[in-house]
């Protein structure tokens, strides 16, 4: 009559069979190969690897492939195997400003040294179905203008000229980034684990809660100073060497908000920065990131912290999805223990209600 | 890329297993405190025992014998799946027998069988901070506990006597460990409380998840929070259990059929099954076998 839930063993290794099976599909079809996902699923390997904190368009397909698409899965799978790696060292700060720049725009003024660089980019273009794309025909070359290679000048240090913005932030000397991977978190948290955070935080969330700052909650009035979306170079200072070397380039996305002002009896208004940078190219992400960036620095500023946007340890608890995603698809496993205790507790209280209750109608029954 | 998984003994590099050990000495230290460790990204998900997974693989030796329970039975996907991840990293054995278990590691359960010395229970914890539903933020969760400021916490059980006439924390039923420290048990029916009495095995408790690593050394007094008026009670069922006939262990409740048909089973599936070896039965096995007969 009974049967124990028993063969979890073999039941687990029929369900990733199947899962197997379901991941590769129709076997008349040839199988996605990790090149063809590197090449036109790029701005999903991009999310993963900005997510999961790793730069490695191979391994991110590969997650991608591993995932069936899933994203959140993919950036899971490619962060149990970034925790892995060992660290041999930290590379020297990224020069944003000597990106080999392929798009770069800003908001705030119609033309600047470096100009106005639409690059590959969705705006603008009519989201209607293209129906040449379910057959493979053949696509123009690009124009390409010829690479310069000049220094494009960052908006925000235009408007550092004039001393109208507030400095970007300056670190000691002899500070080390900490490394949120590698140190438990602590609140408060200095601004650089926050974007730390910030940049592997999940891409949705991040646009939800910067979008709630335009609509009132925690508003900051900011403007895109600048996107810039391009390839820079990564230097390694090896201490045995004596110098630093390139470790070679990666894409990444930079926005910087310019916000509204802040002053006070002895300095007077300038604008405040929000900040945001992302692997890959990811605009929506890098925006997103530099809004809530700055509703977090209201404390700073002095400001109330009346919005979630603001609530540094809400926004940072609960930013990372892999986190979420694991703590809310626990709910799956079995409770029963606990549920057990309920299921009696909620029984005992009933009988006592019910008891309450015969005994009220007794007495009422009894005078009448 | 083939050579792309090797894993070191145990999953986690040295260098992490030892930040880990460190933060567990420091909980065996401060018995109850809730240590603050850089929890790793496991390959299970959050929430499905990263934390007693990172200090199972930071304590466990070739030498060692590993029972992996959840919900107190060996066989619950869950703990198969943790299982079956150490015997592939780490090649150690494996038991169900909690005698023979130099380490447990556990979901929402302490075995019936008493743990003796040398033993190690680790723990997967959900939320460690037994504070948390009264206060959400951790800035000040941590305020309260260096101040120890508990207060809250008994007002929410008078609370509960208050509305429900009863204590109505029914599992992770708040302790206080070594005269100091209120700590949360995880998710364990109140029913286990009183065996973590002083017992003689080691119990650490992790929760990756939250980074966080606590822990109750042998011969520990813990003490279930409660009032003189209203003292500290565990579950109790009417029944023994319907397949080894024991009584005054936990039962799991098994639906039969769609008439409101019970049984109720011991949720310790070894505790159950060594008894039913030695000889005990209760109701629904005698009818089973009379059936099968």
């Amino acid at each position: 009559m009974y049967v124990a839930v028993k063969g979890g063993e073999t039941a687990i290794a029929n369900a990733h069979r199947l899962l197997a099976d379901k991941r590769r599909g129709d076997r008349t079809l040839p199988s996605i190969t990790i090149d063809q996902i590197i090449e036109q699923l790029g701005l999903s390997v991009d999310r993963v690897m900005a997510e999961a904190s790793l730069y490695d368009r191979s391994l991110a397909a590969l997650a991608l492939k591993q995932a069936r698409g899933d994203m959140i899965e993919a950036i899971f799978l490619l962060r149990a195997y970034r925790t892995t790696l060992p660290r041999f060292g930290t590379s020297l700060p990224v020069e944003t400003g000597a990106m080999r720049v392929e798009r770069r725009v800003s908001a705030t003024y119609k033309d600047l040294p470096g100009g106005q660089l639409l690059g590959p980019t969705f705006d603008y273009t009519h989201r209607l179905l293209d129906p040449s794309l379910l057959e493979d025909e053949s696509v123009d070359e690009p124009m390409m203008r010829e690479d310069g290679g000049e220094y494009v000048m960052r908006v925000s240090d235009i408007l550092d000229g004039e001393g109208l913005i507030e400095p970007d932030g300056e670190m000691p000397q002899d500070h080390i980034a900490g490394d949120i991977t590698r140190e438990p978190m602590e609140f408060p948290m200095p601004r650089d684990l926050r974007l730390q955070a910030l940049a592997r935080g999940d891409e949705g969330f991040l646009l939800a809660l910067g979008y709630s700052t335009q609509r009132g909650y925690g508003r900051t009035h900011p403007f895109v100073g600048e996107i810039r979306m391009g390839q820079v170079e990564i230097e390694f200072d090896v201490p045995e060497l004596g110098f630093c070397v390139s470790l070679g380039e990666i894409r990444v996305t930079e926005c910087q908000m310019v916000n509204q002002f802040k002053g006070s009896a002895k300095a007077p208004p300038q604008f405040t920065r929000g900040y945001g940078l992302v692997f890959g190219q990811s605009e929506r992400k890098a925006m997103s990131m530099s809004l809530v960036d700055r509703a977090l620095r209201t404390q700073e500023f002095g400001e109330d912290v009346v919005a979630p946007a603001q609530d540094e340890e809400f926004v940072i608890s609960h930013c990372d999805n892999v986190q979420a995603t694991g703590f809310v698809e626990h709910l799956k496993l079995p409770h029963y223990v606990d549920f057990q205790a309920e299921l009696d507790l909620v029984r005992r209280m009933r009988a006592k209600h019910e008891a309450a209750r015969q005994e009220q109608n007794d007495i009422k029954e009894a005078a009448e | 890329m083939s050579d792309l998984a090797t894993y070191n003994f145990a999953y986690l590099d040295e260098q992490t297993k030892r930040m880990i050990r460190r933060a567990i000495l420091k909980a065996i230290a401060i018995p109850g405190y809730q240590v603050p460790f850089a929890s790793r990204e496991m390959p299970m998900p959050y929430g499905w025992g990263t934390g007693g997974v990172q200090v199972t693989a930071s304590i466990i030796g070739p030498e060692d014998v590993l029972k992996v329970i959840d919900q107190g039975a060996d066989d619950t996907t869950n703990a198969v799946s943790i299982r079956a991840f150490f015997q592939k990293v780490a090649e150690v054995a494996v038991t169900t027998h909690t005698g023979e278990a130099s380490i447990i590691q556990t979901r929402h359960r302490i075995p019936e069988e008493t743990l003796r010395e040398g033993q190690v229970l680790v723990y997967q914890v959900p939320i460690p901070e037994p504070l948390r539903f009264l206060e959400p933020r951790e800035t000040e969760t941590r305020k309260m506990h260096a101040l120890e400021e508990y207060g809250l916490m008994h007002v929410k059980l008078y609370e509960d006597i208050a509305k429900h006439g009863r204590i109505a924390t029914t599992y992770a039923y708040p302790v206080k460990v070594h005269g100091r420290y209120v700590m949360d048990p995880s998710p364990t029916p109140k029913f286990d409380n009183p065996k973590m009495h002083m017992s003689e095995a080691l119990q650490l408790f992790g929760a990756g998840r939250e980074k966080r690593i606590y822990a109750v050394p042998p011969f520990t007094e813990v003490v279930s929070l409660d009032f003189e008026d209203h003292p500290f009670e565990i579950q109790t069922f009417d029944k023994p259990c319907a397949l080894c006939g024991a009584e005054h262990v936990y039962l799991d409740e098994v639906v039969l059929d769609d008439k409101g048909g019970r049984m109720f089973v011991c949720s310790d599936t070894d505790h159950c099954e060594t008894r039913q070896a030695e000889g005990h039965f209760g109701a629904m096995l005698a009818t089973s076998k009379e059936a099968a007969e």
